[in-house]
């Protein structure tokens, strides 16, 4: 096998598991040193030159990180990234005047951005510095999007999300508040240089049994948590049943037993293994006695003159495979459950009634419309998609990276240049070494479990519906946590021409992810040397170049390597080496070749 | 030494022996040793052919003597028993040890210093009574803990770091088990634990004396150019002669091989040492022939490694001396100690 090529920064960046799997690559490890370190404010800038959101992130992440977590491999749990971004939030100092001004000119160019969400101000909080004159047009009078209509303030407090908001709007982005826009073409006519659309996935879906038309008490979940954030609602009847048990579920479970309901029912078709919501999500709504009940399947709305008094389910019996896979089922009963009100919470569809069908922008078979995956651009030059609105929908942390990439194209586009031409990654290595077994990162390996997050009490967290529940790490419980981060972004870097193949590496190391091996063709024959030889999907394993004294090759698992460093330290010649991997991932400002200066 | 100690990871899949052990479990402290000795890996062989062979790590005996080599004992097999020395007088004790229980498992590890020179009269008595351990001598030519003069197994013409020649000839360990009648002898390369944690357990599971003579080199004072035991000359001029694979009893395939490079040795636990050879006509379990093929490897580049020579029909020391099978702590103690009475009728007959 050819050696690897460590140059790809790929290569590397994908050994840092959590920042892998972050839409938006936040560096993870880099700022959990940072909170470790006591410097709250540094780790939050870093944090926002990626994820642009860190105090809302921070609470309501879906957190593509945390399952990918090294630590994972080891023990249990991860590390509780999403709570230290949290932490780094909370702990920062006044942050505004490191953040970009309002450019004294602009460079001339309007961008129009739809729907005042995390994507269209992810795009303006890139091109707004830039000298580009970015106008939200938002339906509602607040601005915030579905991190504020469909996220209870229990879970994320109006003031975090406002205050992140407002740095970007104080870099001279004009919000235009209850000003929906009710057609493209018209939007077309306004003389804009560039249009983005971040409008979400407004479409709540609905639930045709019988019954449906005949009554009432019946709601859409992304609609009335809407109408609850609004203010519009502020009760529910006592007994409530929730269709559907993904994250929106949970959230409007634990919204009911905000607004009175006192006995809340979360219907699932299927058994638990296949639940859409997250894990945590699922525990904090369990934590506050929240029935769920599986494999039961609506079929119809049961009434009375009118009114809503239960539903009727099927319960069904589930064949599943060796593999968890359901082969089959049946139905074997029915039950009815009374209940006051009914909540759906079965997904979401986007839904663009405004954009006329004449506007040049092309529609697929499933009327939504067509967009192009690297520069989000739709079939019209210009016209731009993002977040929820692209692809359907996903998360916060998508619809912040689709932002990015967003304005890079509206960048390109406005300076017309090729929308294709993106200035790749790159990767820079600094060698942590500070002396003789001594490092710049804390490398030994610290087995302390995962902090458990603090919850408000329970009488105290029902009597107001905006009462935050979780409150943060204690510093003891991020003194901790900090510590269980492996340091993925602190690489194994190994220089063959200095070996002299005298195997301390392989010996010490802790979960024996080393070997020297004799060529071979293929991956599988030189995996057979390690101990724990399998290959897990995604993980690669390193070949080095020829060994000089024998002509074998080292040979490293990157599975389960804990980068604690023991291998350099071990090393006579200092074949391997920490080195810290510093990804720069280029955002609009960033695009080579570079742009003329507008702010100045 | 590092900066932190080695943590115990448990990983996905970690694979257990017999006795549903890790590998980790067969660890002991952390090294003191130089970065990149030849002895860590050593020691790293050892603990892997106690793990394959599953056994209890509390029915095994460590001993040593004095220098770096001796230190390794800590290193691996922490639940095991074990004795620190005085210097060169392991072999004495391991022989005491061995003579009061029978039952375990004896690991000697010392080094050419401590063997070679003030033990080696210790030594060689413990080769010729045959006791049943395995002697693990990691051989680096050179005086390490006193920073660097030749050892008695430094090769004549051989350079000290500082360029001094060495003009005395060694002693080869190898050479003098063979001239008084070690049952097991053999030679292993610290960096090739694909030939040694065979050995090794090959060795350990022997009925007799067995001493695996290692190449172990030693970075800080023996590892440079005009060095015969640096990590480059035993690379360069390894002749691998002999692979012995220790074969279970519960494993044992019966194959058929003519083609003269493979033999089976037959153990007294049942078990079986497969002999694969690299050279098809050397006989590792011919005496003579052996000890000629080893003293024509005498004086030249050639580092012959492999089972040089084995010899299961030699009685160990119990059997030759009519010993008491059973361990002594297992002896009640009237039979133990019979008294004054039954000394003084003993004491007759000496009379």
């Amino acid at each position: 096998m050819k050696p690897t090529d460590t140059a790809n920064p790929d290569y590397f960046h994908k050994v840092v598991d959590c920042q892998w799997a972050c839409p938006a690559h936040t560096p993870v490890p880099a700022y959990i040193r940072l909170i470790a370190q006591g410097r709250y404010s540094d780790a939050y800038m870093l944090n926002r030159e990626s994820n642009v959101f860190p105090g809302v992130l921070g609470r309501v992440c879906d957190r593509p990180c945390e399952p990918a977590c090294r630590r994972t491999r080891v023990e249990e749990d991860p590390v509780a990234i999403c709570r230290l971004k949290r932490v780094a939030a909370d702990h920062r100092d006044d942050i505004t005047d490191r953040l970009p001004k309002k450019p004294k000119t602009t460079n001339g160019k309007k961008i129009a951005l739809i729907g005042a969400g995390p994507a269209s101000f992810t795009v303006a909080n890139d091109l707004a510095p830039m000298g580009y004159e970015c106008t939200i047009f938002e339906k509602f009078g607040k601005p915030g999007g579905l991190m504020r209509s469909n996220i209870p303030a229990f879970r994320l407090p109006e003031s975090v999300l406002m205050e992140e908001i407002g740095y970007i709007l104080d870099m001279g982005v004009d919000l235009k508040l209850n000003t929906p826009v009710e057609s493209m073409s018209w939007l077309y006519e306004q003389g804009y240089d560039a249009i983005f659309v971040g409008t979400g996935a407004p479409k709540g879906k609905d639930l045709n049994l019988d019954g449906r038309a005949e009554t009432s008490n019946i709601h859409i979940g992304i609609d009335w948590l809407e109408s609850v954030a609004f203010d519009h609602t502020d009760k529910i009847g006592e007994n409530v049943i929730i269709i559907g048990v993904g994250n929106t579920a949970m959230d409007c479970c634990r919204t009911s037993l905000r607004l009175g309901a006192k006995n809340v029912k979360v219907m699932a078709r299927k058994p638990r293994a296949f639940f859409k919501a997250s894990p945590w999500e699922l525990e904090d709504a369990e934590e506050e006695d929240v029935n769920i009940l599986i494999n039961h399947s609506p079929k119809s709305f049961v009434h009375e003159n009118g009114k809503l008094t239960g539903m009727v389910f099927e319960n069904i019996e589930y064949d599943i495979d060796d593999n968890g896979k359901i082969v089959g089922q049946e139905v074997v009963g029915e039950t009815l459950i009374p209940c006051d009100d009914v909540i759906l919470a079965i997904g979401q569809d986007n839904a663009f009634p405004w954009i006329e069908r004449d506007a040049g922008i092309e529609f697929d078979k499933w009327d939504v419309p067509v967009v192009d995956k690297t520069t989000f651009e739709s079939t019209r030059k210009g016209v731009f998609f993002g977040g929820d609105a692209a692809f359907g929908p996903l998360n916060i942390i998508w619809a912040v990276e689709h932002g990015h990439q967003a304005a890079i194209s509206i960048h390109k586009h406005c300076q017309g240049t090729d929308l294709m031409d993106r200035t790749p990654d790159e990767i820079t290595l600094e060698s942590t070494k500070m002396g003789m077994n001594e490092w710049r990162y804390s490398n030994a390996y610290d087995s302390s479990e995962r902090r458990e997050m603090e919850h408000v009490d329970m009488v105290k967290r029902f009597q107001k519906l905006d009462t935050e529940v979780e409150l943060g790490f204690t510093a003891e419980q991020f003194a901790t946590e900090v510590q269980r981060c492996l340091n993925c972004d602190v690489h194994t870097v190994f220089e063959p021409k200095l070996c002299e193949e005298c195997d301390a590496c392989i010996d010490i190391c802790p979960v024996e992810c080393l070997a020297i091996v004799p060529h071979a063709e293929t991956e599988a024959e030189l995996r057979a040397d390690l101990t724990v030889s399998e290959k897990v999907e995604g993980q690669d394993l390193y070949v080095s170049g020829d060994l000089p004294l024998t002509g074998r090759i080292m040979i490293k698992d990157e599975n389960v390597c804990l980068h604690c460093g023991l291998c350099a330290e071990r090393c006579p010649t200092s074949a391997w080496d920490m080195a810290e991997g510093i990804l720069e991932i280029h955002h609009a400002d960033e695009q080579e070749p570079a742009h003329a200066e507008a702010a100045e | 030494m590092s900066s932190f100690i080695k943590p115990k990871i448990r990983r996905k899949n970690e694979p257990v022996n017999d006795l549903g052990l890790i590998r980790s479990d067969y660890d002991g402290a952390m090294s003191t040793l130089c970065a990149g000795c030849g002895h860590d890996s050593v020691t790293a062989a050892m603990g892997r052919a106690f793990f394959e062979l599953s056994i209890e790590p509390h029915r095994a005996v460590k001993v040593s003597g004095i220098g770096c080599s001796s230190k390794t004992t800590s290193y691996f097999l922490k639940e095991a028993h074990g004795n620190n020395t005085v210097h060169g007088r392991m072999p004495s004790v391991a022989t005491g040890a061995f003579a009061a229980n029978a039952d375990l498992t004896y690991i000697g590890v010392s080094g050419d210093g401590d063997s070679l020179s003030i033990g080696v009269g210790q030594l060689i008595h413990a080769m010729r009574r045959n006791v049943n351990m395995l002697y693990v001598l990691e051989n680096n030519g050179v005086y390490g803990l006193t920073k660097g003069q030749f050892s008695a197994a430094a090769d004549i013409g051989s350079t000290a770091k500082k360029g001094a020649v060495n003009q005395l000839p060694p002693i080869d360990p190898v050479a003098l088990a063979m001239s008084v009648g070690a049952s097991f002898v053999a030679r292993g390369f610290s960096g090739d634990r694909e030939q040694l944690v065979p050995l090794i357990k090959a060795g350990l599971m022997h009925k007799g004396f067995g001493l695996i003579d290692v190449i172990s080199p030693c970075v800080s004072f023996n590892d440079h150019k005009g060095s015969t035991k640096s990590y480059e000359h035993t690379y360069k001029y390894y002749h691998k002669s002999v692979h012995a694979d220790y074969v279970p009893p519960s494993k044992e395939i019966k194959a058929a091989y003519d083609d003269g490079k493979t033999m089976d040795v037959e153990l007294h636990d049942g078990g079986t040492i497969r002999l694969r050879k690299t050279d098809k006509d050397y006989d590792p379990t011919n005496r003579e022939h052996a000890m000629k093929r080893i003293m024509a490897s005498g004086g030249s580049d050639e580092v012959l490694t492999g089972l040089l020579f084995i010899d299961e029909q030699q009685p160990d020391l119990h059997q030759r001396k009519n010993m008491e099978d059973r361990p002594l702590n297992e002896i009640p103690y009237a039979e133990l100690n019979p008294g004054a009475a039954a000394l003084k009728e003993l004491q007759k007959g000496f009379r």
